[in-house]
């Protein structure tokens, strides 16, 4: 299973952190810079693999960021390699062409992707479309409900002039 | 969703928000910011502002992440889940998982809106609700909400079914129990065509087969046929571009029927059987030029391994190993040593095979492929290949990196020990380890290879000289310079005179003096530690009586530590130097060589240390930096510290052990080698008190040794390091130079104290006591200065407990002379408020300068006399 998956940028900036085992919020922010010491400070040639306090993180650099799964050592680290790869093609499709800005100041989106592909730390849905057709529906559902309180708003407003 | 865009807005977006922060250049603007907001979304909170809620918490999650604690909020998610609308309930749910773990109490308020979102018509709420519990779930609310998760198995949605199938994951680790009532839902899932339903539903069997004999076994029975179909569908499917992955078909999904397919036929002759043909297909037809494809082949290895497969199985997958171990890419290289970590319980031969290749992944520049290389080495070690695989790992242990170096050099130690059968070679190896990284052998291991060099009277004469060559030429590796040092002391004669040369050595020449020159050369050198300095000293001893024409050069090399600033180095060179100088009747009976040690008493004792040391090595204090607290001789012995330990080693039983593990390894022949005051002990106690004995007995009748003061007196040693309360008068007795301490004694009852010590300053106080005012004391201080340099500017100040009064009144002079040159004086007047019911207690800071350098020194008092 996935313990936890982290975003850090080149930086060590934490972009996305999403925990699927109980980690107490004060060990959290230990791991965090645990982990991201550990790997920021590997190569680039070097194989994806870490071995870190009797888990194994996975890890694999886009662009600026860092993306990192930490697994059980019998799980397969190819696989979760394929998954983070899974992830990251998704947020592109989604974004059109994702950058870290894309994920800084949408976050939330980045999470609600993962939610979609992630449960419980084991995966969900190996079909892309699938996982960017569950997202769109309920964004949709959002600004169906935002669109109706502008118009409600509207109509107060024109009522109360 | 876009929270920006409301018409109500009013203070910051979010979108201006993380702007804001990113533009900040300095941490404390970012602070200032982060204060601001959190002020603003604090003061929305107790207002109970609706608008604004879901964009205040995805703030707060915004700056939850950058590590600012948002703790406050947690009744928000709280609050938006509970809303009607779904847009605050995603973004409340979200929140939930982030801000919150399951050990939070506030968690258990939410499992009532969870059971109504599980409850929901619309599938998009019921699919959050489903989610955060299965991120999050704690065993009480897995079990209140499993019979609302088991309903939902059923539901008719796919979205919906996948993901009651991972949370029902979830909720069988935390409450093993409910696995029974999931196998035939489970089971039934297996069946849909949907690569989700279907990927879900594999992973939860997998679970719910660890969990529960039961459910392995019912799934083995019902499951088994199912999933070779899946197998079989989905490995010879056409292209779906929907899950096409380089060219495979949705490799997630072979992987999870895969290693559940593993699960099922673990000692199962029949599902393994079974299962035989899809595994030799999918083991030959998966193309592996992608890495899609070498996870499927990897996870098919895995499970080839682990069930009982045909031989002819697993020579395929021993193959598909080899080569993924000489593929180029490092991820591969690295996932096939770890397989083939599991395959040598298989098929040790096979694995055999590999070894040269595995032998350079040792080298190779990637510590993660090192590491595990190495792991493999060690496993693939036996009687056969030890010695080309050493040879091979020390040659290595030349160039390798720095940082590499400690685990090489450990796993080597541990090799070589393990198979140490032939006592030759196993010096060889460790005399070259020593050599090459005797900066990274650890303690036990050098002192295992003393006991054993102790027993081996045969090969003394061998060991004494190739040190001594290995001395020569590698004299900055620190455990080899203890080795080879304690060698020439104990053997020195062998090493001059060429006794017991074996057929392969070639006599060397070595006279007298070389031998002392070296352990004088090591003496000086200034990167020697105390503890190697110390073992100098007691190899100069035993030269001095080895050969008796350098006796008078010895004595004057062990003269010039008298004044060193170490008190143990000190004390040992005072009392060696005495010893050679008035002791000669008793010299040679007492430098005799070493006992034999009783090798396999050790040998138990270290194994049991070594566990002991890695249970306890969480707990073991933190060293004081400033160095160990110096029991002075003599004083205040711990009670296990048996004379035995010097003569008798069966003797030395358990105290030493358990009274500190952390250092107990080391106990041992320390003891021996009476070098107790190392700077590796933590907590003093033990190894200090079997320096002890040592010392007494050397330093019998060479100066009147009284041992000091009532040791009532003095605080109970290791309770604390504070580097002050315990100060004798022996060491003071030996120096020779006590005058300064003893100032008149007024007052009978409160005898002078030595308030503090240190290299380079002691403090005395004396007591005075006016008739009828029990609590009011009058303290003479008196300060010396024991270096050779005159301190300047020299300010005494104390503190005491709230219960006492402190008046300090003018001191004497500024200026310490160097050299206990005179003293200077200073009053205290101290009104103890409650007493009788408290002692006095201090704490006291020095400062002053030497050579214009600023100093500082400071302690507690914890051994004024009783009564004040």
């Amino acid at each position: 299973m996935i313990h936890f998956a982290l975003l850090i940028s080149r930086q060590g900036k934490v972009r996305l952190t999403k925990w699927y085992t109980p980690y107490p919020q004060k060990q959290r922010s230990k791991v965090i810079k645990e982990v991201s010491t550990l790997i920021l400070a590997r190569g680039p040639k070097l194989c994806n693999f870490v071995d870190w306090q009797g888990c194994r993180v996975v890890y694999k650099r886009y662009a600026s960021l860092y993306f990192c799964m930490c697994i059980d050592p019998a799980d397969n680290e190819l696989e979760t390699l394929q998954i983070i790869h899974h992830f990251v093609e998704i947020l592109d499709r989604y974004f059109g062409n994702v950058c870290e800005l894309d994920l800084i100041f949408n976050f939330h989106k980045a999470y609600f992707i993962l939610d979609e592909i992630l449960i419980a730390g084991e995966l969900q849905e190996s079909n892309k479309k699938a996982v960017l057709r569950l997202v769109t529906a309920q964004d949709s559902l959002v600004e169906a409900a935002k669109e109706e309180a502008s118009s409600l708003s509207k109509i107060i407003a024109q009522a109360t002039k | 969703m876009d929270l920006a865009i409301n018409p109500f807005s009013s203070g910051t977006r979010l979108r201006d928000m993380i702007r804001g922060i990113r533009a900040c250049k300095t941490a404390a603007e970012e602070r200032a910011v982060v204060r601001r907001e959190c002020a603003a979304i604090r003061a929305a909170i107790s207002e109970g502002d609706h608008d604004y809620r879901h964009r205040n918490l995805a703030k707060l999650m915004f700056i939850h992440m950058l590590g600012y604690p948002t703790h406050f909020g947690q009744m928000e998610c709280l609050k938006l889940i509970a809303a009607a609308g779904f847009p605050e309930k995603r973004i409340g749910y979200l929140g939930l998982m982030l801000l919150l773990d399951e050990r939070q109490e506030v968690l258990m308020l939410v499992t009532n809106s969870l059971k109504q979102d599980l409850n929901h018509s619309n599938q998009f709420i019921v699919g959050l609700a489903l989610c955060a519990l299965g991120n999050i779930c704690s065993a009480e609310m897995a079990r209140d909400l499993a019979p609302e998760v088991e309903r939902l198995l059923q539901s008719r949605d796919p979205n919906t079914k996948k993901k009651a199938a991972l949370c029902s994951i979830r909720i069988v680790r935390k409450v093993p129990d409910l696995a029974e009532n999931f196998m035939g839902s489970a089971s039934s899932l297996l069946k849909e065509k949907h690569h989700g339903v279907l990927i879900s539903a594999v992973q939860l069997c997998t679970e719910l087969c660890k969990a529960s004999n039961d459910a392995l076994e019912y799934l083995r029975k019902n499951c088994i046929e199912g999933l070779v179909r899946i197998l079989r569908d989905v490995s010879n499917s056409s292209y779906a571009p929907e899950y096409d992955v380089a060219g495979i078909t949705d490799p997630f999904l072979h992987i999870r029927v895969l290693k559940l397919m593993r699960t099922l036929s673990q000692g199962d002759a029949d599902c393994s059987e079974y299962i035989n043909d899809i595994l030799a297909q999918v083991s030959t037809k998966t193309e592996s030029n992608k890495n899609a494809g070498n996870a499927i082949l990897y996870e098919c290895v895995e499970t080839i391994m682990g069930i009982e497969a045909t031989s002819g199985l697993r020579v395929l997958a021993i193959n598909i190993l080899g080569r993924f171990l000489s593929n180029r890419d490092n991820n591969i290289r690295y996932v096939a040593m770890n397989m083939l970590m599991k395959a040598i319980a298989v098929d040790t031969q096979a694995v055999q095979r590999h070894r040269a290749t595995i032998l350079e992944c040792v080298k190779d520049a990637d510590v993660s492929i090192r590491k595990r290389a190495l792991e493999l080495v060690y496993l693939l070690v036996n009687d056969t290949n030890v010695k080309p695989l050493t040879k091979e790992l020390v040659d290595y242990l030349e160039v390798s990196d720095q940082d590499f170096k400690e685990d090489l050099t450990a796993r080597i130690c541990s090799i070589v020990e393990k198979f140490s059968q032939d006592k030759l070679w196993y010096l060889d190896q460790m005399f070259r380890v020593l050599s090459l990284a005797g900066n990274y052998v650890k303690d036990d291991v050098w002192h295992a290879l003393i006991v054993l060099m102790n027993n081996a009277s045969e090969l003394q004469g061998y060991s004494v000289r190739s040190l001594y060559k290995a001395l020569q030429a590698c004299g900055e590796q620190e455990s080899l310079v203890r080795v080879a040092v304690w060698c020439i002391g104990e053997y020195g004669e062998m090493l001059v005179n060429n006794i017991s040369m074996l057929d392969v050595e070639e006599p060397i020449t070595v006279t007298e003096s070389d031998a002392v020159d070296a352990v004088e050369l090591v003496l000086k050198r200034y990167s020697a530690d105390v503890t190697t300095r110390a073992m100098c000293l007691v190899a100069l001893l035993k030269l001095s009586s080895r050969f008796p024409p350098t006796s008078e050069r010895i004595k004057e090399i062990v003269a010039q530590n008298k004044g060193d600033t170490v008190l143990e180095l000190q004390q040992r060179s005072i009392e060696f130097s005495s010893i050679i100088q008035r002791h000669q009747a008793i010299k040679s009976s007492l430098l005799e060589r070493m006992p034999v040690l009783d090798e396999a008493n050790y040998l138990v004792k270290r194994a049991a240390s070594t566990q002991a040391t890695v249970s306890s090595v969480k707990s073991a204090p933190a060293i004081t930096p400033g160095g160990p607290l110096k029991l002075p001789n003599g004083v205040a012995k711990p009670p296990a510290a048996p004379l035995a330990d010097l003569l008798d080693l069966s003797s030395d039983d358990a105290p030493v052990t358990t009274s500190d593990p952390s250092t107990a390894p080391n106990d041992f022949l320390q003891d021996l080698l009476g070098i107790g005051l190392t700077d590796s002990s933590p907590t003093g106690g033990a190894p200090f008190a079997s320096t002890d004995i040592l010392m007494d007995l050397l330093s019998i009748g060479s100066s009147p040794v009284q041992n000091g003061p009532p040791t009532s007196s003095f605080s109970p040693p290791g309770k604390e390091t504070k580097p002050a309360p315990v100060t004798p008068q022996v060491v003071d007795l030996l120096d020779g130079l006590s005058s300064s301490t003893s100032l008149p004694d007024e007052n009978a009852a409160y005898p002078t104290i030595t308030a503090f010590q240190s290299a380079t300053l002691r403090i005395a106080f004396s007591f005075k006591k006016q008739p009828g005012k029990p609590q009011e004391t009058t303290i003479n201080a008196s300060f010396t200065n024991l270096t050779t340099s005159t301190f300047t500017d020299f300010i005494f100040q104390a503190a005491v407990p709230k219960f006492i009064q402190l008046r300090l009144d003018p001191a004497s002079g500024s200026a310490l002379p160097a050299s206990r040159n005179g003293s200077v004086t200073q009053s205290l007047s101290v009104t103890n408020n409650q007493h009788g019911q408290k002692p006095l207690a201090m704490r006291i800071r020095m400062s002053y300068k030497v050579n214009g350098e600023d100093r500082l020194e400071q302690g507690q008092i914890n051994n004024f006399p009783s009564g004040l």
